[in-house]
C-alpha cells in the first residue's frame, strides 16, 4: 500500500520534471487556438491531466511535441462538443474560399516587398489570431513554438508535404494582412518603407 | 524548378528544412526569377519582424500554481505537523513550540543531507557494476553496429526516452552499439563507445531530480564517472579511460547533443 503510494509519488514527480518546463509552450498554443483566456487555461490543465494519465505508456515523440499534440486534441474535443451545441459557423465555407485564394496577393498600396516594420507585438498577435484554422495553428507551431516540419506533422497528424503547403499559404495570408495593416497605418510614408535588400 | 514549386520550397529554404541539393535548386531559381526573389525577401523580412515580437503567451502564475498543485500528491507529513503545532501554540508553551520546530527542522536537515548522499552513492555503485558487468564476455552489446541509425531505433519501446546516438568515430571514439541496462531499478539506454582498448558506457535516462541530485562525477576504484544533464536527459559516462580523455568525450557528446537540439 505504502509502496504503491511511493511509486505513484515518484511517477508524478517524474512527470512534473519532464512536462512542466513546457508549460509556457502549451499555454501559448492554447491561447492562439482557443482565444478566450479562461478557456485556454482550462484546456492547459486538462492537457496536463491527460498527459499524466497516459504518462506510463509515453514512449515519444519529444515531450514538447507530445504535450502540444494532447493540447490540440483537448481543444478539438472541446470545439467539437460546442459545435454540436451551438449554432453552426460558416467555418467550412470559409475554408473552401481560402483554398481557392491565390498564394500570392499583390499588396494594394506598395506592390514590391513592402517593409514590415517591427510592429508592437500586440498587433502581430492579432494578425495571427485572425488567421483561420489550420493556418493559424501551423504559424504558431512554426514561428512561435519553433518546431520542425517533422514535429509539426506529428502533432497535427498530416504529412510533411501538407505542413509545407499550409505554411506557404499561411505566410501568404499573414503577409497580405500585414501589408494591409501597414497600408492603413502608414499610408503617407509608404515610399520610404521599401525593403533595402 | 518552376515558380509553383519554388513558391512552396522557398519557405522550406527560409526554415532551413531543405537538403543541400534542393536548397541549391531553389537558390538557382530565385537568382533568375525576380518575382520569386521578391517573395523570398518579403517572407524573410516578415519572419525577422515576427522573431523580434513577443508572441509567446507565458502561463500566468495562478495557472502555473493550479497545475503544479494538481500534479502534487498531498504531503502526508503536513497533516500531523499542523495538528501538532496548532494546539501547542494555543497553550502558552511558546518556547516549546519553537524548540519543537527547531528540532523538527534539524531532523529534516539531517534527513535531507543524508538521503541525496545515499542516493548518489547508490547511483555510482549501480553505474560501476553496470559498467563492469558489461565488460564480461557477451554482455557488452544487445545491438552491435557502428551505425547510429540502427542503434537509436532499437531502443524504441525498451526505454522511456529516445536516446540520442552520436557518431564520434571521426573524433577517435568508435561507436560499438547499444545495450539495455538498469540504473536504480529503472531501464536505461547504454550507448557503448571505444577509444583504443578502453570501453566507454554512456548511460542515458530521462532527467530526474533524485538521480541527478546525487550526481557523481568522480573516480571509483580506478574508473571515472562523468555526469551531466542536458535536453531533459541525465547522462553518465563511465570508463577506465583517463579523466581528461573522458572529459573530452563528455564535451563531444554535449556538443553533438546541442547541435542535434538546435537543428
Amino acid at each position: 500500500m505504502a509502496k504503491d503510494e511511493a511509486a505513484e509519488h515518484e511517477r508524478m514527480r517524474r512527470f512534473r520534471d519532464a512536462a512542466l518546463p513546457y508549460l509556457d509552450d502549451v499555454h501559448t498554443l492554447a491561447r492562439y487556438l482557443v482565444r478566450d483566456a479562461a478557456d485556454a487555461e482550462d484546456a492547459v490543465q486538462e492537457c496536463y491531466l491527460r498527459a499524466l494519465h497516459h504518462f506510463d505508456t509515453y514512449r515519444g515523440p519529444a515531450m514538447k511535441s507530445w504535450l502540444l499534440a494532447i493540447l490540440r486534441n483537448v481543444c478539438n474535443d472541446e470545439f467539437a462538443r460546442r459545435r454540436d451545441q451551438e449554432i453552426p459557423t460558416d467555418y467550412a465555407q470559409d475554408a473552401s474560399i481560402i483554398e481557392k485564394m491565390p498564394l500570392w496577393q499583390e499588396a494594394q498600396a506598395s506592390p514590391e516587398g513592402l517593409m514590415l516594420r517591427a510592429h508592437d507585438s500586440a498587433a502581430v498577435r492579432r494578425l495571427i489570431a485572425e488567421l483561420p484554422e489550420p493556418f493559424r495553428e501551423v504559424i504558431v507551431l512554426r514561428e512561435i513554438s519553433d518546431l520542425s516540419y517533422r514535429e509539426i506533422a506529428e502533432i497535427t497528424g498530416v504529412p510533411v508535404g501538407t505542413v509545407m503547403s499550409r505554411l506557404a499559404r499561411a505566410r501568404a495570408m499573414l503577409r497580405s494582412a500585414w501589408n494591409a495593416m501597414e497600408g492603413a497605418a502608414a499610408a503617407p510614408s509608404t515610399t520610404d518603407a521599401k525593403l533595402s535588400s | 524548378m518552376n515558380c509553383a514549386e519554388s513558391e512552396i520550397l522557398l519557405h522550406a529554404l527560409i526554415d532551413g528544412e531543405l537538403d543541400a541539393g534542393h536548397a541549391r535548386q531553389v537558390e538557382a531559381h530565385v537568382a533568375t526569377c525576380s518575382a520569386c526573389a521578391e517573395k523570398l525577401a518579403s517572407f524573410r523580412a516578415m519572419r525577422k519582424a515576427m522573431s523580434g515580437a513577443a508572441l509567446k503567451e507565458a502561463a500566468p502564475p495562478h495557472l502555473r500554481s493550479r497545475i503544479e498543485q494538481s500534479l502534487t500528491p498531498p504531503a502526508p507529513a503536513a497533516v500531523p505537523a499542523r495538528s501538532f503545532f496548532r494546539p501547542t501554540r494555543r497553550w502558552f508553551f511558546g518556547g516549546f513550540a519553537l524548540g519543537a520546530g527547531l528540532s523538527a527542522a534539524v531532523a529534516a536537515g539531517i534527513v535531507l543531507t543524508i538521503v541525496p548522499k545515499n542516493k548518489g552513492q547508490e547511483i555510482a555503485d549501480d553505474l560501476l557494476s553496470a559498467h563492469l558487468r558489461s565488460l564480461q564476455a557477451n554482455h557488452l552489446l544487445d545491438v552491435a553496429t557502428s551505425d547510429q541509425h540502427t542503434v537509436k531505433p532499437w531502443f524504441n519501446g525498451r526505454v522511456d526516452v529516445a536516446p540520442p546516438v552520436i557518431d564520434l568515430t571521426a573524433e577517435g571514439f568508435t561507436l560499438l552499439g547499444g545495450r539495455l541496462d538498469y540504473l536504480a531499478g529503472e531501464p536505461v539506454a547504454a550507448i557503448v563507445y571505444q577509444r583504443r582498448k578502453h570501453v566507454i558506457n554512456l548511460f542515458i535516462a530521462a532527467h530526474s531530480a533524485t538521480k541527478s541530485a546525487g550526481a557523481p562525477s568522480e573516480s571509483v576504484q580506478g574508473y571515472n564517472i562523468r555526469h551531466w544533464s542536458q535536453n531533459g536527459l541525465d547522462l553518465w559516462a563511465v570508463s577506465d579511460l583517463a579523466g581528461g580523455e573522458l572529459d573530452e568525450f563528455a564535451q563531444k557528446i554535449t556538443a553533438g547533443l546541442r547541435a542535434a537540439a538546435g537543428s
